[in-house]
């Protein structure tokens, strides 16, 4: 860990400003990914800027009946809020299959979108690595990556982002909305993080002096069709090796609107808006399904270790669009898979 | 001389527990003195090679820095390998820290800053530069075993494979029924909640008090004096709690050397402390290769076993550990052949983690058993109890005692195993497959030497001292519950006094032989301080106990009595004061006897049943139900020896399904050394354990007919969960843990 100036922000416009004027420096809300990489010395801010007393901590009504939800409410918050529960029952249920309940107690909302991404080499200092340190080259490539990315990776970095609250918000399609230097401006979630590509040092498409207000989710019918199914090492406190949020509308045994988002296989929440679309009108049944998880999965590709992750996300996803079409989603208490 | 139990056998909460869960148990690293310096550790990056440059001038001029050390710096300190080598040190060149610039393993420590504040030290470690040559590291066990060999030290003559019996080769030819398989495990790794961590207290005189994590304060004891070359007398190591050690804390550790070491060189307290990072560097269950072939003959009586294994160990050390020889007792056999050999991996020394050898040998052994049951077509539990012996054929001794029949009986009723069916994939429960597997568990009944103090106020308290320790098995309450029975008095009248090198000498704590050992000390020590106050007793004029000999008296209700009529006797307040003492205090010792252990060979034995649920399609496992029964003799406390055998059972848990170092060999690195990435069971993975004695009485194990618990509870663990998962799958996984991804590959078998 490395000395770092502290300070403590009581404005949203002082807290961009701060941000803005030290490109050493980084927010502190939850603290639970940050504290942990400084302690690592992965992470070397110069300076941090506690927001932990912005007015962020609000969830509020939008006129649709959608939700605005506060940087700062908390992941346990938002998980038990009735009307989360009630519209936005995905969410609720992905945020409760992530980390433990004092984790979700302290860790924020938009803390959780930045979270940086997963890996073994990444987390070690002593390693090359191409986050850490661009131009240093990829570890995990012939490396230890049974828990790696198997869509979207570059010859850069094949890391996966850990979260399960973000696979529900791209299946959701919510906004980010970022206050910046220049003032505000909305990001849709699809577009939020980035896959490595050339650039893996970067997880998302902040820009330098940004930060996360708030997220929006419009009203959907997405409430009874719905399903976060989680499969990993062990049956809690454990990173996905895959998950699927999948939820739809479904009318007389066809699917109307299909929304599906994977998480623990790319750098960033998986979803395939336009594969989504082909299916719109096809019956709801095994057989749909199967064709949606060859499209999903159409691009993977393993990286030794993490091979079965293919076929792993390839079932889960047909057990989640089951579960989804059936209206009976995953209980993230009961540990046998619905 | 086992009495009726008053005391002993009763289920006492355990007597530290109030001040472990309330923070006033401090452990080693919580001890503090004003003027205190804090250690930390740079640990090497690479897993050999040497250290071309190191640069520590950065990290020197950091603002609280006292000093740092290196190769190149460190104080003289012993040379010659035998001030190095603690009680329990492994054939071989032991560990010397700052040694010199070679690097032997991923983690070794290559620097030790000393600072005012543990984050001054704590930041200025990454400060030094470090340069290395590295060399290509050999890492991987089965690129390795081209290069095996059998020990030429044993570490002990009880760990080297008995000669094979009988023709096992012929035999295994000619058997209907056989099977040969190979089985794989990852190594592990130790993670008990406490780190380790030495503070140690200097004083101006020299004297060095030292709280350190260990298992044997008097190892630590010797070590520090041997390799400091200091007065004994000048130091006391203590280690009053510690929070879990499961084997890691048998060896003293490289921070208790360094933080002594810059103590005496800095005239200072130091305290260091390990990172988490660090516990994965050193004293791993090994990585283990093993071939066990079976055959049996039409009616499953076993014709030949042939059980080979291969562990690894460091460069430096010869790390040996018994896998293979439990094949060759478990089952009665008239050919069998056992051989053991190790290979040298650029890794650390790996160490004794909860039933050495046994975890990993008998893992293989009954899911082989498992597997000859299938191809046999009996049940596996019939497989067993026909091949079932009363004695020990490794070294043709008889038995001290073997309910292991019991075991069976009441676990399997319990479990409800009448109900299973034989055939894989037959048992389902909604979108899940349910399998029903069993396995056997063995581990040594040993008893160590070991001494204890007993004292007797003339007000009734009773003080027992002893150099053992409590390393969260209940030490201190069944030595309490020991001599509270043997002078009658209640559980708060004793005071325990244990974990300091001072006391009355004892082995370090593991093997599972402590409550054996230990409280055989008490009971012989207690049994000193009656017979004293006999002698005492029949000075007295007219003394009712004139005639009696010391087996025929106790104490009961603060008299020494006649054991037939508790009529006659004296209170002992006023045998004490008639010969002018305030109390009575006796040493007491046990050892084991050469002539049972020329007979008898002594186990403790387990019959462990379990269920997991397996979806049918994602092919998740989950482990729904154990039931453990288990034959260790007489109990002293069932609630502490319960805890024991359920903290087994799920580090078994832990072994079938989830624990795995898992190492870069390109770098010879463990690369998840932290416990997101490293999985141990959490809540959810653990439902339902049933825990039962069965009624095991043994008068020649130990004096008072314990055998230990520390380790029985997780052998057999991790191959009822995979004999579980074949019979819930037909898929049998003979590469431990048994993660998704080995599931998802393996074909059904059936």
């Amino acid at each position: 860990m490395r000395r770092f100036d502290y300070t403590r922000a009581e404005t949203v416009h002082d807290a961009v400003v701060a941000l803005a004027a030290n490109p050493d420096a980084q927010l502190l809300a939850g603290g639970t990914n940050l504290i942990d990489l400084m302690k690592y010395d992965v992470a070397r801010p110069g300076a941090i800027i506690d927001i932990n007393r912005l007015p962020l901590k609000d969830i509020e009504e939008l006129p649709d009946g959608g939700l605005r939800i506060g940087a700062l409410v908390s992941n346990s918050a938002l998980a038990y809020d009735e009307r989360v529960k009630e519209r936005f029952p995905l969410l609720s249920s992905a945020i409760l299959a992530g980390a433990s309940p004092q984790l979700r107690n302290a860790a924020t909302t938009g803390g959780n979108l930045l979270q940086r991404t997963r890996c073994y080499y990444f987390y070690d200092p002593s390693t090359p690595c191409n986050k850490r340190e661009p131009g240093t080259g990829c570890s995990a490539i012939g490396g230890v990556n049974r828990i790696h990315a198997i869509l979207g990776a570059s010859d850069k970095c094949i890391a996966v982002h850990p979260s399960d609250m973000c696979v529900a918000l791209a299946a959701l399609g919510a906004t980010v909305e970022v206050e910046g230097p220049d003032g505000n401006r909305d990001i849709d979630f699809a577009d939020f993080h980035r896959l490595p590509g050339e650039h893996p040092e970067r997880d998302n498409m902040l820009q330098a002096g940004e930060m996360v207000i708030a997220l929006r989710i419009a009203r959907n019918h997405f409430n009874r069709n719905y399903t976060y199914l989680k499969l990993r090492d062990r049956l809690s406190y454990a990173f996905a090796l895959a998950s699927v949020a999948a939820a739809m509308e479904v009318a007389e045994g066809q699917i109307v609107d299909l929304r599906i988002a994977l998480g623990g296989v790319a750098h960033k929440p998986w979803r395939d808006a336009l594969a989504e679309a082909e299916f719109a009108g096809r019956e709801a049944n095994e057989a749909t399904f199967m064709q949606i998880a060859d499209r999903l999965l159409s691009g993977a590709e393993g990286q030794g270790h993490n091979d079965f992750k293919i076929p792993l996300a390839e079932k889960a996803i047909i057990r989640a669009l089951k579960q989804a079409a059936a209206g009976r989603p995953q209980d993230q208490v009961v540990k046998a898979i619905q | 001389m086992l009495n009726e139990s008053k005391v002993v056998g009763l289920p006492l909460a355990r007597i530290d527990g109030p001040l472990k869960v309330s923070g006033k148990a401090r452990y080693a690293a919580e001890h503090f003195a004003t003027d205190m310096l804090f250690g930390r550790v740079l640990p090497a990056t690479i897993a050999t090679g040497r250290i071309t440059d190191i640069d520590v001038s950065e990290a020197e001029r950091f603002p609280g820095v006292v000093k740092v050390y290196t190769y190149k710096n460190r104080p003289t300190v012993a040379k010659r390998e035998s001030k190095w080598k603690d009680e329990v040190a492994l054939p071989g060149y032991t560990m010397r820290p700052l040694e010199d610039d070679h690097v032997q393993f991923d983690g070794q420590p290559i620097a030790f800053v000393v600072a005012e504040n543990f984050e001054a030290a704590r930041d200025a470690a990454e400060l030094i530069r470090v340069r290395y040559a590295a060399y290509d590291p050999h890492t991987d066990l089965l690129q390795e075993q081209a290069n095996s060999y059998e020990p030429p030290v044993p570490r002990m003559k009880e760990f080297m494979p008995p000669k094979p019996r009988g023709d096992a080769e012929g035999a295994f030819a000619q058997a209907p029924h056989k099977i040969a398989f190979e089985y794989y495990m990852e190594g592990e790794h130790h993670n008990p909640m406490e780190l380790f961590g030495s503070t140690v207290l200097w004083e101006k005189d020299g004297r060095l008090t030292i709280h350190d994590k260990t298992q044997g304060p008097q190892n630590s004891h010797d070590y520090v004096c041997n390799v400091f070359g200091l007065k004994p007398e000048n130091v006391v190591v203590q280690n009053k709690f510690v929070g879990g050690a499961f084997g890691q804390g048998l060896r003293p550790k490289y921070q208790l050397f360094l933080a002594v070491m810059a103590s005496l060189d800095l005239r200072r307290s130091v305290k260091a402390e390990m990172s988490r990072r660090e516990m994965f560097y050193l004293t791993w269950r090994p990585v283990c290769l093993q071939k066990v072939s079976l055959a049996a003959d039409a009616e499953g009586n076993l014709q030949s076993i042939m059980h080979h294994a291969l562990g690894g160990t460091s460069r430096y050390e010869d790390y040996q550990e018994n896998v293979a020889n439990w094949s060759g007792m478990a089952y009665k056999c008239d050919n069998v052949k056992i051989s053991y050999e190790i290979a040298k991996l650029d890794r650390s020394t790996p160490g004794d983690m909860r039933a050495p050898g046994a975890a990993s040998g008998v893992t293989a052994l009954e899911t082989a058993m498992d597997e000859l049951a299938y191809e046999v077509g009996i049940d596996p539990l019939e497989l067993r109890i026909r091949n079932f012996i009363h004695v020990d054929q490794n070294q043709d001794k008889e038995l001290t005692s073997k309910a292991l029949h019991a075991c069976y009986r009441e676990a399997a009723e319990s479990f409800g195993w009448a109900n299973r069916s034989h055939e894989p994939r037959s048992m389902k429960d909604g979108n899940e497959l349910v399998g029903w597997g069993m396995a056997t568990g063995f581990w040594e009944a040993q008893l160590s030497e070991a001494e204890a103090k007993v004292s007797l106020s003339s007000d009734g308290k009773v003080v027992v001292s002893a150099a053992a320790s409590d390393i969260g098995t209940g030490t201190y309450t069944i030595l309490n519950q020991v001599a509270a029975e043997a002078f009658g008095v209640s559980p708060q009248a004793v005071t325990v006094r244990i974990g300091d090198s001072s006391l009355p000498k004892t082995s370090v704590e593991g093997g599972s032989w402590t409550a054996a050992s230990s409280g055989s000390a008490v009971q012989v020590a207690a049994r000193a301080v009656v017979a004293t106050l006999l002698k005492h007793a029949q000075s007295m004029p007219n003394s009712p106990l004139a005639d009696a000999s010391e087996d025929q008296v106790e104490i009961a209700e603060g008299r020494l009595v006649l054991q037939a009529n508790h009529q006659v006797g004296v209170a002992f307040a006023d045998i004490m004061e008639a010969a002018g003492v305030s109390e009575v205090e006796e040493h007491g010792k046990v050892a084991p006897d050469p002539a049972t252990m020329k007979k008898f060979s002594a186990y403790t034995h387990s019959a462990v049943f379990v269920e997991v649920k397996v979806d049918e399609e994602l092919l998740i496992p989950r482990v729904t139900r154990v039931v453990t029964a288990v034959a260790a003799g007489r109990i002293l406390n069932p609630k502490t020896a319960r805890s024991q055998i359920l903290g087994g059972v799920v580090m078994g848990v832990g072994m079938a399904l989830h624990e795995e170092g898992m190492v870069d060999h390109r770098t010879g690195r463990v690369m998840n050394h932290n416990l997101a990435e490293y999985h141990v069971p959490a809540h959810a993975d653990i439902e339902d354990l049933e825990v039962i004695f069965v009624k095991e009485d043994d008068d020649k194990v130990s004096p008072i007919g314990v055998k230990g618990l520390g380790e029985i509870g997780i052998v057999g663990v991790a191959a009822a969960v995979s004999n579980a998962i074949f019979h819930a799958t037909g898929k049998r996984i003979r590469h431990f843990p048994m993660t998704i991804d080995k599931l998802l590959a393996e074909p059904d078998r059936h």
